[in-house]
């Protein structure tokens, strides 16, 4: 069977322990955690995790089963083979000497992110966008040279039907 | 009404009907075991706290009630983790109190602390630390709820020394809703359709019945489907009793040391019926090869138990007896046609395989382990309850003592927890003090909670001890003899405790058989005796198991006597 990206939509309770529940699942059987991202909701006492997994078909069915065994969980949401839309938010620090701010600018431009930090020597980015546009925008500025990086990891919501 | 947090646990303890405990105290649990001094509820009072949770474990196995153990922080939790690993791996309904420091030093490093809740997380069903008194009865409640229903399980409750002591106005919890915990018992009917129609086109069925038809209370539901459509059945080592050994229909056990026409059946059946299985690679062997020609229908409450280890035709989640019982008024309706004809090929061919390769062994002078487990049967009419520890013993109990009934046969399957035998028979002996209890023991085995016997003598609990010594971890050298060309690397256990005299220093009886014709005497002997006795037989040093799948092979490829 082949692997596959999987984008799980996990809605838990929010209290203390439950991330660890949730990790302990992944790591006692051997699943893999590429990216996490959780929160509490509108509803204070749930959070929303979003989690990629990547595996294939069976073990993914497995995870969801697995996942809502967890007294814990309220809820499973497979994103993955549905409508959805995803996003993952990115600050990016890169080597602005004078002679490259023009060209940095110019891509902040064409992929509408903001410049959130300047300093003598470099610029902090703040990018919005799913996993093409990070790609693309990354693939840009290293040449430029990036020197730190963090990201949120993706969160994702299912499209309402119109 | 002002009570503290232990009284207000007394009071749920009450309400959920909890009539023993059994437990083992310390500094920051001191509150509740003064509490429980004062109510009706039996606490049994053991020497280890892993033999607590055994004991509760065995209570449970045999009464179908949830059991409850009671230990202080610190070494007191960590010693529950094997029990508790034990109950999860069976699906046993218990509930463990653990004290806790109290909750502003947790995180300190503090005397006697450790994150228990942490550590039991993935073999627990749940787990809680209480952190305000408030919430403490609300928990409880949770706890019994979570413990026994859907797939049981035990979880474990982490109680805070000033949680135990801090005086709240009490009020009896809310009706507890737990939001996302919904096990599924009733089965979907269009897949009870589909299994329905599978029955009756099958030429070569097998039931396979589990440790979840025992839970369930499924027995009679399995034996009616069973007879209706004369379907032979064989049983996991869990599943033992769910279906009576005795019955014609019965294969026996199937697995690595399964009958020789139970995992023949499986590897020509067309069709397997499911019920309270795992299909764990004991019982499947090489998964790829697994019953090569059947469609399965798999029915079990827990939903990851399906499509887990091996593809299945018709998945139905539901509780094994609900569902069994659904299945047969399904069957009410259907004409079966003459059932008697229809599988006469298929049950002579499974009666072709009992009589060439029945379970056999070589009588000689010295005293064969299957002999005292064939003897203890015919003594016991097979009425008795049956632990075993881990190893060979706890094999051929399962291969030569035919359970009639469920709930009798209390083994650590999941887990293979040596140790396990002695504690559980003395939970079973507390559940059913006049039923008799027998736990069939190896040597090493029983050294591993020996100190038990004391709890046994201290409550009059009289417990028999059926020791098949062959001073070896028998079944590690059985491996060692078949596939590590008899290199026994520390398996030898010749230096062990005189049994006899090791009984008689706790004040029970010691008895001991050398010879064959001493395995009778000693086992009227002793089983008569109203007292705790450990009866010694010194059998054959070098006995295998048989039959015996090597792991990884197919199921159907079995080394024989
Ligand atoms: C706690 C624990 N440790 C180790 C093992 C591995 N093990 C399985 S069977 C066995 C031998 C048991 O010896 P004994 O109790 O004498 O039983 P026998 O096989 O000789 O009947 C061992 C060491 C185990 N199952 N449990
Ligand atoms: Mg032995």
């Amino acid at each position: 069977m082949t692997e596959q990206k999987h984008i799980l939509s996990i809605l838990v309770d929010n209290q203390p322990g439950v991330l660890s529940r949730i990790a302990g699942l992944f790591s006692g059987r051997g699943y893999n955690i590429e990216s996490l991202s959780v929160a509490a909701t509108m509803d204070p006492l749930v959070s929303r995790i979003t989690m990629i997994t990547i595996a294939d078909t069976q073990i993914v069915e497995q995870i969801i089963k697995q996942l809502h065994k967890l007294i814990n969980v309220i809820k499973v949401y497979a994103l993955t083979g549905t409508s959805y839309v995803q996003r993952e938010m990115a600050l990016i620090k890169v080597q602005a000497k004078p002679e490259r701010r023009a060209e940095i600018l110019r891509i902040v431009d064409i992929f509408r992110c903001k410049v959130v930090d300047v300093g003598q020597d470099h610029y902090t980015l703040e990018v919005t966008g799913d996993e093409g546009k990070m790609t693309a925008i990354l693939n840009l500025l290293k040449p430029i040279g990036i020197k730190e990086i963090a990201k949120t990891g993706i969160i994702a919501l299912f499209r309402e039907s119109k | 009404m002002k009570l503290t947090g232990a009284q207000i646990l007394m009071e749920v303890l009450k309400e959920e009907g909890v009539d023993t405990i059994f437990g083992f105290p310390g500094g920051v649990i001191i509150d509740v075991f003064d509490e429980l001094a004062k109510t009706d509820i039996k606490h049994i009072l053991v020497r280890h706290e892993q033999g607590a949770v055994h004991a509760a474990d065995g209570y449970a196995r045999a009464s179908g009630r949830v059991g409850v153990c009671l230990v202080t922080s610190g070494p007191g939790a960590t010693n529950t983790v094997t029990g508790i690993a034990t109950a999860y791996m069976d699906s046993i309904p218990l509930v463990i109190f653990t004290g806790q420091v109290p909750t502003q030093l947790i995180g300190n490093d503090a005397f006697q602390e450790v994150d228990i809740v942490g550590i039991t997380r993935p073999c627990t069903k749940h787990n809680y630390l209480v952190k305000r008194t408030e919430d403490l009865a609300g928990i409880v409640k949770e706890a019994f709820i979570i413990a026994a229903s859907g797939r049981p399980g035990p979880v474990l409750i982490d109680l805070p020394k000033d949680v135990s002591n801090t005086k709240i106005t009490y009020k009896a919890p809310k009706k507890i809703n737990l939001k996302s915990y919904k096990p599924t018992y009733n089965p979907n009917m269009n897949q009870l359709h589909k299994a329905v129609k599978l029955i009756k086109n099958a030429r070569k069925p097998i039931i396979f019945a589990g440790g979840g038809v025992v839970l369930s209370g499924g027995s009679k539901e399995l034996t009616e489907l069973a007879h209706k459509t004369r379907i032979p059945v064989t049983c996991s080592l869990m599943g033992l009793g769910a279906f009576p050994g005795t019955d014609p229909l019965c294969l026996g056990m199937i697995g690595m040391h399964g009958t020789y026409r139970a995992n023949m059946s499986s590897g020509d059946c067309d069709l397997i019926i499911a019920a309270g299985v795992r299909f764990d690679d004991r019982v499947t062997g090489k998964t790829d090869t697994f019953a090569p020609n059947a469609k399965i229908v798999h029915i079990d409450i827990d939903p990851t138990s399906i499509r887990k280890n091996i593809p299945v035709a018709v998945p139905v989640v539901g509780d094994c007896k609900i569902t069994l019982g659904y299945l047969n008024r399904l069957l009410d309706k259907e004409a079966l046609g003459d059932l008697e004809t229809k599988r006469k090929k298929w049950l002579d061919q499974i009666n072709q395989w009992k009589k060439t390769k029945p379970l056999e062994y070589k009588q000689k002078n010295i005293i064969k382990p299957q002999y005292v487990v064939e003897k203890l049967y015919e003594l016991t009419k097979g009425e008795a309850i049956i632990t075993t520890e881990v190893g060979q013993n706890q094999m051929w109990a399962a291969q030569y003592y035919h359970f009639k009934k469920p709930n009798r046969f209390i083994t650590s399957g999941g887990l293979g927890c040596m140790g396990f035998g002695l504690p559980a028979a003395i939970g079973a002996q507390v559940a059913f003090p006049n039923k008799l209890v027998v736990d069939i023991a190896g040597d090493g085995s029983i050294q591993m909670n020996i100190q038990e016997m004391a709890t046994a003598m201290q409550y009059s609990l009289p417990v028999k001890v059926v020791i098949l010594n062959n001073q070896y971890l028998g079944m590690v050298r059985q491996w060692q003899e078949l596939f590590y060309e008899k290199r026994y690397a520390a398996t030898g256990m010749e230096h062990a405790p005189d049994f006899v005299k090791l009984a008689e220093a706790y004040g029970a009886i010691g008895l001991r058989a050398t010879k064959p014709e001493e395995v009778e005497p000693v086992l009227i002997k002793g089983l008569a005796s109203p007292k705790t006795v450990i009866m010694d037989f010194a059998v054959e040093r070098e006995e295998c198991v048989y039959p015996m799948v090597p792991a990884g092979a197919p199921i159907t490829e079995m080394l024989l006597v």
